[in-house]
């Protein structure tokens, strides 16, 4: 029910994409702010394409179904889940991923135990900074409601919750 | 001091096994996967290898490819590394296949197909089992176990009261959120060559030990290091040995790396559980509610192999009585043999199950008499002086009452109940209550288990004069590098930035235990304090250990006149004074000390749906000194939330023995919406023998929860529920 089970509003744009002959597709996206072009299989994932592929690992594999969001990342502003994204879904998109999120920025995270054993976190984080970046949400919803898409087994939730709640007015932590 | 991998975890830069580059010692590196079995119990009477793939390209291992015995090393070696001709639970590990195209190997696995002759399994642990369902002595009794204290039978005749009560819990799966992950590969050693497994677990000498048995090594030739891990609770505590078994089977026939990493649905189906239970209470009370006799049976499906039931039922017995004086108990423990996937360690280890039944008992046996739960609890709680049900005299100074009123107080107890009696008068549907539990956690393994095991831990002096917690002890979320580098640095007298833990690595660090049994800050945390205590003794003069930069400037020296050579502070394991177990007779100290707590919940039952929801929760907690208030807060809530999955949603549908729901769709963990904030309280009382003051932490959180939410419940409607995972379908027709 929470927001990173969502599936972003996909732009497609069938100039970007052609259909090879071995059956890959080649696409073109915007991914972290970069240009990326890549040859996909029509079954590949968005998360392998980024974990495997492309050198992107942050985003983990929790449980392949949408239903854990360790996997989230956002495309075109949206958090989804990327095993759950066909890789040639997003030609055309933008793409974020938890390594466009400054380092820096998370120390309010830090302090309230955000993160115990970290496999969780980085699509916590990603969806923590969506809201962030999107806080009008909380007019209509609740923190814990918003994260309700992100599964974690070790906090019970108050860490990430409290360190939301700082990291949100906390003027240090901008977009990168 | 804050988490020191936070910000990498945070960031996403933390490097678990599936993250990592098929570079270096991975260079080459083969996936390798599981054929599993399709029945629960029967012979295995071929495995064909699908047609359509040139299996000459792959390796493949069968239980032939065993060096040594094929068994995994642990308490009685029953379970096959690969079963040899004869599966006794669905999933079972017959045989492994690795390839080094992912895809592909994901593809020729599927069409592997065990063909077998089924034998009829034995599901249902709470019926004895019929004759053809027999596969271990004549009852398939895994492990028997009794703790007698007084005469039970000469009080129950004099009783005022009896009250009698059945109560039982679900398997719980942990959903560390890292799935299994294991690496192996080869190196040369002096000795020869040197199987090398590198993995997310949380017991490497666990894993040491079930190579160096089934491959027929000793540890010169094998050796473990763990990978970052995220998550465990006791599913990382024996299943790993298996996992890192299969991974070098394959790179010892491949001679090429091997990676073996599980997907959800494979992790939940095969790996190990918490142990189901059904227990029987039966009590003896007087008119104020003081407790006569306990008596009390308690029956753990272990699943088909001994894994570690006999100390999970252990432990489960020891803490069955509760946190209570009784002059006259009897308990009768067993462990029986089921063809389920073996249950094994999982965040208190039997303790939540016996608990759960104590505490909703206890409730149940004040509406018996008419009393409040809060008074007929502290009539009963034990006080210093007063003995156990295995007859340890209890002290440590923790004032039980008061931490007990301080929960009250903190949990605004009698308000909530007072508002909820009121708004159950005026609102249609929806019904709201209070629920309490008191418990105790006994930290470090049970009885004589710490003195067997013999812990080590040692402190490296480094060069520049840095130090280095050199211990077996992982982290795997709960914060053990974090604590370890507080205590060590409070224990040198250095800036925690001169204090350095090395990675848990069987050929750098000696065995300090493994990582369970809320054991890593109280035990290991203590040696660490004596290791660095004997570091400093070593480059004192006249006896006056040296501590901060006088310590730091002695290292560097050393070193500077020993070039080249290393210098170690050592410790090993010794009990704290008078501390004495009969683990015959299950008579005396079961553990060098208990932590304790109390817990409340708040619930709302909706009449129509027979939804609950936790409106409120507290947990109080006596762990002794608390070493990292963030950490350990976490910790709690950490337990308490997955304790409430445990108590109202995460249940387990079998067919034929397998898990039918093993995916995240269809077994319900919370998610940051099902629960509140939860409150939490340490009652602070130094433990002198505890790394740092502190008792154990990890698993107390997980024992109160579950029957204070099910007492709370039958405030809110009256239903006498007292089975767990209470879900709307089970508390439905209790309504």
């Amino acid at each position: 029910m929470g927001f990173a089970t969502s599936q972003s509003s996909m732009n497609h744009q069938s100039t970007q994409s052609s259909a090879t002959l071995n059956g890959t597709i080649a696409i073109r996206f915007t991914l972290n702010g970069r240009e990326v072009e890549i040859a996909v299989d029509p079954t590949e994932r968005l998360l392998d394409t980024l974990r495997y592929r492309l050198n992107l690992p942050g985003s983990k594999e929790g449980c392949g179904e949408g239903e854990c969001g360790a996997c989230t990342v956002t495309i075109d502003d949206l958090p989804a889940n990327s095993c759950l994204v066909p890789t040639f879904q997003v030609r055309g998109c933008n793409v974020r991923t938890i390594e466009s999120i400054p380092t820096s920025s998370l120390q309010p995270m830090l302090e309230t135990g955000a993160t115990q054993c970290g496999a969780c976190t980085p699509g916590v984080v990603v969806t923590a900074n969506w809201i962030k970046e999107h806080s009008s949400v909380l007019a209509s919803h609740t923190l814990r409601a918003l994260m309700a898409g992100n599964l974690c087994r070790c906090t019970g939730y108050d860490g990430i919750i409290d360190g939301l709640e700082k990291w949100i007015g906390n003027p240090k932590g901008g977009r990168p | 001091m804050h988490r020191l991998e936070g910000l990498s975890k945070l960031s996403g830069a933390e490097r678990y096994l599936d993250d990592e580059p098929l570079e270096g010692a991975l260079k080459g590196c083969l996936w390798g996967m599981t054929v599993r079995s399709p029945i629960s119990r029967g012979k295995i009477r071929r495995i064909a290898y699908g047609a359509g793939f040139d299996w000459s390209k792959f390796v493949v291992v069968e239980p032939g490819d065993i060096p040594g015995p094929n068994e995994t090393y642990l308490i009685e070696n029953d379970q096959p590394v690969l079963a040899p001709g004869y599966v006794r639970h669905m999933h079972e590990a017959v045989a492994l296949v690795a390839h080094e195209d992912r895809n592909l190997l994901r593809r020729a696995a599927a069409s592997i197909r065990v063909e077998v002759d089924a034998d009829p399994p034995a599901l249902d642990f709470r019926v004895a089992p019929r004759a053809d369902q027999i596969q271990r002595g004549s009852d398939n009794l895994i492990k028997k176990l009794q703790i007698k204290k007084g005469d039970v039978h000469a009080a129950f005749a004099n009783a005022y009261k009896i009250v009698e009560g059945e109560y039982e819990t679900g398997a719980q799966e942990h959903v560390y959120i890292e799935n299994n992950a294991m690496s192996a590969w080869i190196e040369d050693g002096p000795n020869g060559d040197v199987v090398v497994v590198r993995g997310s677990m949380q017991c490497p000498y666990y894993v040491l030990n079930a190579l160096k048995h089934a491959l027929g090594r000793d540890e010169t030739r094998v050796r473990v290091i763990q990978a970052p891990t995220g998550g465990g609770f006791g599913g990382k505590e024996d299943y790993p040995s298996t996992i890192a078994l299969h991974c070098a089977l394959l790179t010892l026939k491949a001679k090429r790396p091997v990676k073996i990493i599980y997907d959800r649905s494979e992790d939940m189906a095969a790996t190990t559980k918490r142990h189901p239970s059904l227990v029987r209470h039966k009590t003896a009370v007087d008119k104020s509610g003081k407790l006569l006799a306990q008596q009390i049976e308690v029956i753990l499906d272990g699943g088909a192999y001994v894994t570690l039931s006999p100390v999970v039922l252990s432990r489960g017995i020891i803490h069955a009585a509760g946190p209570y004086t009784c002059e006259n108990v009897l308990i009768e423990g067993k462990a029986v043999l089921t063809n389920s996937v073996p249950y094994g360690a999982f965040r208190g280890f039997g303790a939540p199950q016996t608990i759960f039944a104590c505490e909703r008992h206890m409730d149940r046996i004040a509406h018996a008499l008419g009393l409040d739960p809060i008074e007929v609890r502290r009539i009963n709680l034990l006080k210093d002086g007063q003995t156990t049900s295995t007859q340890q005299t209890i002290s440590g100074g923790t004032d039980r009452h008061a931490l007990l009123n301080e929960t009250l107080r903190v949990s605004a107890y009698d308000k909530h109940k007072r508002e909820s009696e009121a708004f159950n008068k005026t609102h249609p549907y929806l019904r709201r209550g209070i629920g309490i539990a008191t418990v105790l956690h006994g930290a470090g393994f049970t009885g004589n288990g710490e003195v067997y095991l013999n812990s080590k831990v040692d402190v490296g002096a480094r060069p520049d004069g840095k130090i280095e917690v050199l211990a077996a002890s992982t982290e795997m979320g709960q914060g053990t590098n974090t604590v370890f580098t507080r205590i060590a640095a409070d224990a040198a007298g250095y800036d925690t930035a001169d204090v350095v833990v090395g990675v848990p690595d069987t050929f750098r660090v000696p065995n300090s235990g493994p990582t369970v049994a809320s054991r890593t800050v109280m035990v290991v945390g203590k040696l660490v304090e004596r290791a660095i205590d004997d570091l400093a003794a070593q480059l004192g003069q006249n006896g006056k250990p040296l501590r901060g930069p006088s310590l730091k400037k002695a290292i560097t020296d050393w070193h500077t006149t020993n070039p080249g050579k290393e210098l170690k502070g050592r410790a090993t394991y010794t009990p704290p004074p008078n501390v004495k177990f009969d683990d015959k007779n299950y008579v005396g100290d079961a553990y060098a000390t208990f932590a304790w707590g109390a817990c409340v919940a708040h619930v709302e039952v909706d009449l129509r749906t027979a939804a609950v929801r936790v409106l409120d929760f507290t947990a109080m907690q006596d762990i002794g000194k608390v070493i990292n208030p963030v950490l350990a807060k976490g910790q709690v809530q950490g337990g308490v939330v997955q304790a409430i999955g445990w108590a109202l949603s995460e249940e387990f549908k079998f067919k034929d023995g397998g898990m039918l729901n093993n995916t995240l769709t269809n077994y319900i963990i919370p998610t940051s919406d099902d629960v509140p904030p939860i409150r939490v309280v340490f009652h602070e009382n130094p433990y002198p023998f505890g790394g740092g003051g502190a008792k154990g932490v990890g698993e107390l959180p997980m024992d109160g929860p579950a029957p204070a939410i099910l007492n709370a419940v039958a405030h809110a409607t009256g239903a006498d529920a007292r089975a767990i995972p209470l879900t709307p379908e089970h508390l439905l027709p209790l309504l």
